[in-house]
């Protein structure tokens, strides 16, 4: 049976990408933010997941408001990164897993979670960034799942929907019949707005208390509304539901390994952390 | 049931990108989802004019864009993400667009970036 042999979550800021593009991770900016992920490579080469089920949110890379899912799951053999726009270089693309991909997508929906399935998904920073820090080098030593979830357009899934589509999540990978160690990694936040009169808002107490509580009582982040958490994260603050995705695969109660927080990295307050489920 | 949207405060400083913005801002976001392709940045270079007129902007967001307000764009029905890819053209990153929307000088908003981490 497949198994989940931990979670990840990490911010997933352009920047970085332009960064490791650039070879900065030494420069005395970046040096404090790249400083968090030695810990968490070292557990992946130990640990050597077969699957990264990848959880974030497009940025207009793949979708368009003509079609927007709520929450879409990748179902192809291999996922293309493409040009944002803004000069990001287009990196190679990405193994998939079709298999789990389609195995997720039907207990997803017996579930109850009515899913957009994508055999053809273009994927943005959102993914490739976490995976260029966890992974570095252009390697590709992990299949990939992608299941993107809204935060473009508003209404977005409120954090206890997220939380709950986490829970099902956790539920179809277990359920797969086939030997493979699955990493799930929740990607974006902390707190960040790009946006407004408000822009450059970062809230470092909000960002401590979510890291103290996805651990230990993720249900207290989804009394949350989308509203309470764009007031207390800012407009992209919401990413913060992709990390409840992540942390409700995994089962109750979880050790963390790793965390890790700095302030800024462009206009954002990164955030890292490594769970393992408890025993 | 009463309506969810409509029930909120506002949060100063920000509009988040609802139903009746994305209807307002559809075809500047459409126009702005097409700067992901090199060729199109290209077009719209060579005739700003020509380039919003295919894709039917009215004149309030005409306006926004031959001034690069990102605030205007914004009140216009721009979404951030889209409207990052029209700043992309110009070589101006999230923290330039930070300043410009702030009303600060770019020093001064990564200053208080990096203040917040204090």
């Amino acid at each position: 049976m497949a198994r989940i042999v931990g979670g990840i979550c990490t911010s997933h800021i352009p920047a970085i990408g332009n960064a490791i593009a650039r070879g900065l991770q030494d420069d005395p900016y970046w040096q404090p933010f790249f400083a968090g992920y030695p810990p968490v490579r070292d557990w992946l080469e130990r640990v050597k997941p077969d699957v990264a089920v990848m959880v974030y949110n497009d940025h207009g890379l793949n979708f368009f408001l003509d079609k927007l899912p709520t929450f879409a799951v990748g179902a192809a053999p291999e996922y293309q990164n493409a040009d944002e726009g803004w000069g990001l270089p287009t990196l190679a693309p990405y193994p998939g897993h079709p298999q789990l991909s389609w195995h997720v997508i039907e207990s997803l929906v017996n579930d109850e979670f009515d899913i957009t399935s994508c055999q053809e998904m273009f994927v943005d920073h959102a993914f490739t960034v976490p995976l260029a820090l966890l992974w570095p080098g252009n390697r590709r030593p992990v299949k990939t799942v992608p299941v993107a979830v809204n935060t473009v357009q508003h209404p977005l899934p409120t954090p206890a929907r997220c939380f709950k589509l986490g829970q099902a999540l956790g539920r179809a990978i277990a359920s797969y019949p086939e030997d493979l160690r699955v990493v799930v990694i929740g990607t974006g936040g902390l707190s960040h707005q790009l946006d407004g009169e408000r822009a450059g808002f970062i809230n470092k107490e909000f960002d401590l208390e979510c890291l103290e509580k996805i651990v230990n009582d993720p249900q207290a982040l989804t009394r949350y509304s989308i509203h309470d958490i764009v007031r207390l994260a800012g407009t992209q603050g919401v990413e913060l539901i992709m990390w409840l995705v992540m942390r409700g695969a995994l089962s109750a109660r979880v050790n963390t390994l790793h965390r890790h927080y700095h302030i800024p990295v462009s206009n954002t307050a990164a955030g890292l952390l490594l769970l393992e489920s408890a025993a | 049931m009463a309506s969810v949207s409509k029930a909120v405060d506002a949060i100063p400083g920000t509009y988040p990108f609802d139903g009746t913005l994305a209807q307002k801002g559809y075809a500047l976001n459409k126009m702005c989802y097409s700067f992901n392709d090199a060729a199109n940045r290209a077009n719209f270079r060579r005739d700003e004019d020509a380039y919003c007129a295919k894709f039917g902007l009215n004149e309030e967001q005409r306006s926004a864009i031959r001034n690069r307000d990102m605030l205007a764009l914004l009140a216009a029905g721009g979404n951030v993400y889209y409207l990052a890819k029209f700043a992309g053209i110009f070589g101006l990153g999230v923290q330039d667009i930070g300043a410009q929307q702030t009303g600060m000088s770019l020093a001064a908003f990564k200053a208080k970036l990096k203040a917040a981490g204090n």
